[in-house]
């Protein structure tokens, strides 16, 4: 397949697993950010190739792990509403809440659909003038240009019935929280390169020189992230702190000018809390004061709800690599991926959820 | 063939509440629609079951519903799924299809005309896999009780002489055989569901497998062990549920699993992953290694099975775990889903 295979090449990727193993001394520890990344590093079966040279953390750019508790609830309450046609990409139907799930809310009648982008969602108000259509804007960076689009068609056409339940994370503000731990372990990041494309690399920049950290950005296919790491592996190694952008055919330093305008016309920053982190000061995005009447929380009076959440959970830790999951008292026991307990036990890609696969297989091996 | 609508659907255009309520109307949709469509001796009795004359041998029964939404989709519908996927699960035992039961379910206000279509398609179905439907039921539920149409249909088979396939004979060694490429049907179907409509050439790969299953155990007797169509869940599920029943571990190749370039194309574009979409014409046969290359020619001999693979073998290591050879050389747990699969944000 085209724009598929040139990136999958078995030859090529051997290659570069047998560079990093040569040119490693130590088994870095770097973290990759995204949540697709690290889909792509289990997926491949790349995080064992690398043992030894490269210790890979998976970070907390899984926008499905790290929305908060008190968002999934407040979701669940407007959802069960009778008006309310709820959207939502896939995977966050299945992300428990409280007490519930969305997939469990609309087995009890809640209209919950899947939607593949925020504009099938504005189509769906126009469509059903008659009900309240609300998307559920979850994501970093990178979905926040079609979910401001979509608010901003709304506004313009004057669309009445449409509105989004906003739950934006940013990334450099979440690198910033992890490099303020004195205890981190992380010598080095691949930077998310769809968050890139839309932003650009100068905050990194920023990030490197005041950690004295190196950042690759990367792609998301197998050879991507294979030459990111080579790529880190060569920084590391040199001691160099610089940022390096190896998905160079999306992302350029500046990122892209027009998304960025319309996620700076449609939405500001704000502080926001991060499920298993904790609260990060100024890390999230809202609806400006101007598209405020968009926001489903005030539309449907639901910013009120609020949620602890496990104190038993270490999820905090192991987001940091401080912890791996089976140091967990939860671990296995109350919290399984049919019943997570938190952010990194929720999504297949989740540090917990991959341990908890291959702890079977080593289980069932011994 | 064709086989035009023996029934007269000018009166009503739609089904009512009166088609299933037992009067003139139930009577006239078996007497007028069904039994002439469905056409043979047993149902002709217009009894109240079918009486059927002594078998030889072991027999095999399974029953399956067929709910899918929408019930029209490329390549099929409802009908052809509710014959083939039952037949499919006759063969998956070994067994020769003798009888089909249908029940249908419809809604009220589903249209006359959409029936026709789904009856002459089971009709079709039936005749080339020379199986007749002995017995049957027609319910109808209010509007907004149902979806349309739901069918079952219930199949009685014969186990073929000196064959054994069940999950308990799966032993460590076997080679797992792969009849075909993967995930069309399911990508054909949410090709055109609704929101996420795309134009693709793909259409389901329903079919009947007994046939390509028949010359396989013909061929390998004794040294299939068995057999397990990939429908709901994929290939993967499937892999998994065998591996947890017969107690062995599984490894598959990814390179080995055939997937075409359209299936690969919008499984990367919805972000789902082939292993796990569901199959209506695509089974694993768990055969002898020693004697896999000749089986796998039998395959290949047969148009069900002219894309045909080795895709793994089973291993006493990890017991109930399915495990998969990545094509970079890695390795990765291949596991049961949670739910339904769902397409991811990132």
């Amino acid at each position: 397949m085209k724009y598929v295979d040139e990136y999958r090449d078995p030859r090529l990727a051997r290659e570069l697993v047998r560079y990093i193993r040569r040119r490693s001394t130590r088994p870095w520890p770097v973290m990759e950010i995204c949540g697709g990344q690290t889909h792509t590093l289990i997926r491949y079966g790349i995080d064992q190739l690398l043992e030894g040279a490269v210790t890979l953390i998976h970070g907390p750019g899984c926008p499905v792990c790290v929305t908060p508790l008190e968002k999934i609830d407040r979701a669940l309450a407007i959802a069960r509403r009778q008006e309310v046609i709820f959207t939502t990409f896939g995977d966050m139907m299945r992300v428990p809440g409280s007490e519930t799930d969305l997939l469990s809310a609309k087995a009890r009648g809640a209209d919950v659909r899947m939607v593949y982008s925020p504009l099938d969602a504005l189509e769906l108000a126009r469509k059903h003038p008659e009900r309240q259509v609300v998307f559920f804007a979850v994501g970093f960076e990178t979905t926040a240009p079609a979910n401001a689009m979509a608010v901003w068609m709304a506004h313009q056409e004057g669309v009445k019935n449409f509105s989004v339940l906003v739950s934006h994370v940013l990334v450099p503000p979440a690198i910033q929280a992890l490099m303020e731990d004195p205890e981190t372990e992380i010598k080095g990041f691949i930077a998310p390169g769809h968050v890139c494309t839309v932003m650009g690399y100068q905050e990194y920049e920023t990030l490197a020189q005041s950690y004295r950290i190196p950042f690759v950005v990367a792609g998301f296919e197998p050879l991507d992230l294979l030459q990111g790491l080579a790529m880190l592996v060569d920084l590391l190694e040199e001691g160099r702190v610089e940022v390096q952008n190896q998905y160079t055919r999306s992302v350029c330093r500046e990122g892209n000018p027009h998304a960025r305008a319309i996620v700076e016309e449609v939405f500001e920053v704000a502080d926001m809390t991060w499920r298993g982190i904790g609260p990060i000061p100024k890390s999230g995005l809202c609806l400006r004061e101007r598209y405020r009447t968009f926001d489903a929380e005030f539309r449907f009076e639901v910013a009120t709800i609020s949620r602890e959440e496990s104190s038993v959970c270490i999820a905090g830790e192991i987001l940091q690599g401080k912890k791996k999951p089976v140091d967990c008292p939860a671990f296995g026991r109350e919290c399984s991926p049919e019943h997570p307990l938190g952010a990194p036990m929720v999504s297949s890609e989740g540090a917990c959820a991959a341990y908890y696969a291959f702890r079977r297989l080593q289980e069932a091996e011994a | 063939m064709k086989f035009v609508c023996p029934m007269p659907i000018e009166e009503y255009d739609a089904v009512t509440l009166g088609h299933g309520g037992g009067g003139k109307l139930t009577n006239r949709l078996i007497r007028e629609l069904l039994e002439p469509t469905l056409n043979n001796p047993f149902l002709a009795e217009l009894h109240d079951g079918a009486m059927l004359p002594r078998a030889q041998g072991r027999l095999a029964v399974t029953t399956d519903s067929y709910v899918v939404s929408p019930p029209f989709f490329p390549g099929g519908n409802i009908g052809d799924l509710a014959v083939h996927g039952t037949l499919n699960d006759l063969a998956m035992c070994g067994a020769r299809p003798l009888y089909l039961t249908l029940a249908m379910i419809l809604e009220e206000g589903f249209l006359l005309q959409d029936l026709w279509r789904i009856l002459a398609s089971i009709r079709q179905r039936l005749e080339e896999a020379n199986v007749p439907v002995v017995t049957g039921d027609t319910k109808v539920v209010e509007r907004g009780k149902g979806d349309g149409v739901f069918l079952n249909t219930t199949g009685v088979g014969q186990i073929l002489d000196g064959v054994d396939v069940r999950p308990a004979r799966i032993q460590p060694g076997d080679a797992i055989l792969l009849s075909g490429p993967i995930a069309e049907h399911g990508i054909a179907i949410l090709s055109i569901r609704e929101g996420l409509s795309f134009d693709t050439a793909l259409q389901s790969d329903t079919a009947n497998l007994w046939p390509v299953v028949e010359a396989l155990l013909d061929a390998g007797g004794l040294d299939i062990h068995a057999l397990r169509d990939a429908t709901r869940g994929g290939v993967a599920s499937a892999l998994n549920e065998l591996a947890q029943a017969s107690g062995t571990g599984m490894v598959i190749q990814e390179e080995a699993i055939p997937v075409r370039e359209e299936v690969r194309g919008a499984c990367e574009i919805l972000g789902l992953d082939p292993l796990f979409v569901a199959n209506e014409g695509r089974f694993l046969a768990f055969v002898a290694p020693e004697r896999a290359d000749e089986l796998l020619e039998v395959l290949h001999s047969h148009p069900l099975g002219g894309e045909a693979r080795i895709i793994g073998r089973v291993v006493s290591d990890h017991p109930g775990v399915v495990r998969m050879e990545t094509w970079l050389g890695g390795s990765r747990v291949v596991d049961m889903l949670s739910g339904e699969q769902l397409p991811r944000i990132c």
